[in-house]
């Protein structure tokens, strides 16, 4: 996948959950000089560990000098660079867009093709969450634009190997 | 068993095997040193300046291989330590460092001397806490240790709130550690092993390049061992000095920036270089792209991450250097490289590098070598930054394992001093030599002061040319001879700011008082600092310019203006 020209990979890390391991994490991008397009991050089904998906940008080595450097932080458990063919990434958007009686059946309809939802609506505006990969919400966002987006909020990637094994070989319960 | 916070450091402490601390109180740690002297085991060196503490305590790490510890209060306590902590994550020296932090109910209210010190050390430190309750210091303590000396080392920094180190909880220490995401690997891949002694052996002309990670695994007989079955010549970095003794048939010496032209060429030659324990550092291999062009490349590094990084690495081999070359040295076999060896004797003929100056005036390659000669290159030597540490690297022949200890990858200047005092504790028995400039000896000479109160017995050699030496050498090659900044119009007398810490102070002016004056500080039982004053005019040859490759290499002052004439877009970057 390609942004900006730069190639975009995605490495999903399982991490300690504990006080100021996004800082950790952040602060070693950033000193690095490593490019983060997105970052997402939640509990994962292990009670003491968060799971965070990135997406980085640059060419493989870049992406391998990242997980080296993640595996170097102590509260980093596992790094795994997920290919895109076989894993499945979303995100999630609420876009506030501009609505009149003239055109919000319009906006419905659009609504309707990309499977989102209507979560609020005022006289002149309302809220849309959209769930895709990232080309969906790009395409629907677009298509709002006419419109008039008042506000984008996106949660950034995040992502799943396919098929019946966890990503991380661990199964549920499991003690790490 | 309860006991408080502050006890608990103290007991763990002990359990680490920790007897000696460097450090110096303040307001939030104070719940710390009033429970000290019930530990008259912990033995507390109280530093004048916090800097002084981490240094030392990275010097104590070095020479010894035990782990260093810092002491400091919050605030500027803490922030002070940062250039020393800085130094030893650059260097993989292990250090925990204790800082006291504000109380927990003050934590993000400005309090006085509160400071955010896991937040400004994040990014310098191997990993660091924040310890928000008594309970947790036990097993605190016991990762610290483990995380600093295990693995590539490091340093840790644990921060304690004031009113942690004074509440109670039950103290057990744990016996196990448990940190799912620190697993170093120590044993290489056997099939990687396997990879790398087929290369050797099939090599016609191949290197050892040894790094810091030969003396931080303490892998000198296998280093050796490996030379000798296949005949390889040993060429060191500078944080690799000492790592092999320079007086072996198979020593060629340091590559690099500084280093001498034949271990620099003989890599250019090489068509096989064996990494241990290095991280091709921009020093060594000038620029990346033109380095070792006809080699391939075996790297072995217990740090993941340092492989690739700089250079194509053909055969990667994580682990323990001194694990990894006890399996590859059963698998390598016995060869040798007569021609290979005659070439490199060829280009040390024509390329000497190591020729003293034919200047009159007292000079500090004349005073390093006679250093080397007058002790058999059996001191243990401690250098600053800056041109003397380059001669020194150079000159002194480091005929004994882990004698060198320098600032390499932070290049901090000020390091000769503190350092020297903590390999001196460490080794009180052996001959300690601080090679200083009049520069840094300035930024940190205050711990005199802790050398006279512990009778600590180093011997400080500063290189006084009233000039920071190397920035002026760059002005004179680089910047048209603006000499600006760079001369120190009011430094010192030496010899009686010597005499007012209460220590021998000597001067030498000339090369006949030398050797006099270098036996007369070895004999004297106690510190000395001797002000050698030397020629300003002198700078390091041989010099491969930054971000040059090998063939752009300067051997002496009138092949300068050649070079940068050949090169007339050479600028200095970094």
């Amino acid at each position: 996948m390609v942004i900006g020209g730069n190639t975009s990979h995605t490495l999903v890390a399982l991490v300690q959950d504990k006080p100021g391991v996004l800082n950790r994490v952040a602060s070693m991008f950033r000193r690095r000089g490593y490019n983060i397009a997105s970052l997402a991050v939640g509990h994962s089904e292990i009670p003491s560990l968060s799971r965070m998906t990135f997406v980085v940008e640059g060419d493989d080595s870049i992406v391998e000098q990242a997980t080296k450097q993640l595996y170097k932080l102590i509260d980093v458990v596992r790094v795994n660079k997920l290919s895109s063919t076989d894993s499945v990434s979303r995100e999630m958007a609420l876009i506030k867009v501009k609505s009149t009686v003239q055109t919000r059946s319009e906006i419905m309809q659009m609504v309707e093709i990309f499977k989102a939802n209507i979560v609020d609506v005022s006289p002149d505006s309302m809220i849309v969450e959209v769930t895709g990969d990232q080309e969906k919400i790009d395409s629907f966002q677009n298509l709002l634009e006419p419109f008039g987006v008042k506000e984008v909020m996106r949660t950034g990637r995040v992502a799943m190997n396919k098929g019946p094994s966890s990503s991380y070989g661990l199964d549920k319960g499991s003690k790490v | 068993m309860k006991l408080t916070g502050a006890q608990m450091v103290c007991e763990s402490l002990i359990r680490e095997g920790v007897d000696l601390v460097f450090g110096l109180p303040g307001g939030a740690i104070l719940p710390l040193y009033q429970t000290m002297p019930e530990y008259p085991q912990i033995r507390h060196i109280l530093v004048r300046h916090e800097q002084g503490a981490a240094m030392a305590a990275d010097g104590y790490y070095r020479a010894s291989g035990r782990v260093g510890v810092a002491i400091a209060t919050s605030g500027p306590g803490a922030t002070n330590l940062i250039t020393g902590i800085a130094c030893a994550n650059m260097d993989s020296s292990a250090m925990v460092c204790i800082t006291g932090q504000v109380a927990r109910a003050a934590i993000g209210k400005d309090a006085f001397q509160e400071g955010d010190t896991t937040g400004v050390t994040l990014p310098v430190t191997k990993h660091n806490y924040l310890v928000m309750k008594a309970l947790d210091i036990p097993r605190v303590v016991k990762e610290a240790f483990h995380i600093a000396g295990t693995g590539r080392p490091g340093p840790v920094l644990i921060d304690i709130p004031k009113d942690v180190l004074i509440e109670q909880a039950d103290f057990e220490y744990p016996d196990e550690i448990d940190l799912p995401g620190y697993k170093p690997t120590l044993e290489g891949h056997p099939a990687q092993i396997k990879k790398a002694s087929k290369l050797i052996n099939n090599a016609k002309r191949p290197v050892i390049l040894a790094g810091h990670g030969v003396i931080i695994s303490r892998a000198f007989d296998e280093l050796k061992e490996l030379a000798e079955r296949a005949e390889i010549p040993v060429i060191t970095t500078l944080l690799g000095l000492s790592s092999f003794p320079e007086t072996h048939v198979l020593s060629v010496g340091m590559p690099g920036m500084h280093g001498v032209a034949y271990a620099s060429l003989a890599i250019d030659e090489s068509d096989l270089v064996i990494s241990l324990g290095a991280r091709f550092d921009d020093r060594v291999t000038g620029r990346i792209s033109s380095f070792a062009p006809k080699a391939k490349i075996i790297h072995i590094d217990i740090d993941p991450a340092v492989i690739g990084q700089n250079v194509k690495t053909l055969v990667p081999i994580v682990g323990d250097v001194r694990r990894v070359l006890r399996a590859l040295n059963k698998q390598v076999e016995l060869a040798s490289h007569t021609e290979w060896l005659d070439q490199i004797e060829r280009l040390r003929r024509e390329h000497p590098s190591l020729r003293l100056p034919d200047n009159p005036k007292l000079t500090q390659q004349f005073i390093l070598k006679q250093l080397s000669d007058i002790t058999k290159g059996n001191a243990i030597i401690v250098t600053g930054v800056g041109q003397h540490q380059m001669w020194a690297a150079q000159l002194y022949t480091f005929s004994k394992a882990n004698t060198m200890i320098t600032s390499g990858g932070s290049g901090a200047m000020g390091f000769e001093v503190p350092a020297a005092m903590g390999a001196q504790l460490a080794r009180p028995n052996e001959v300690v030599w601080s090679i200083a400039g009049d520069g840094g000896f300035q930024m940190t000479m205050s711990e005199l002061a802790t050398i006279v109160e512990n009778k600590i017995p180093v011997k400080f050699a500063i290189m006084n040319n009233n000039f920071l030496g190397m920035v002026r050498q760059w002005q004179h090659m680089f910047y048209n001879d603006t000499f600006y900044a760079t001369e120190y119009t009011g430094n010192p007398d030496f010899v009686e700011l010597a005499k007012a810490f209460g220590i021998k102070g000597l001067r030498v002016t000339d090369k006949d008082q030398v050797a006099d004056a270098i036996n007369s500080a070895n004999d004297h039982d106690g510190p000395v600092v001797v002000d050698f004053v030397v020629d300003a005019e002198e700078n390091v040859y041989p010099m491969i310019p930054p971000g040059e490759s090998i063939n752009e290499l300067v051997e002496a002052p009138d092949q300068l203006e050649a070079v940068l004439k050949a090169n007339p877009d050479m600028m200095p970057p970094s």
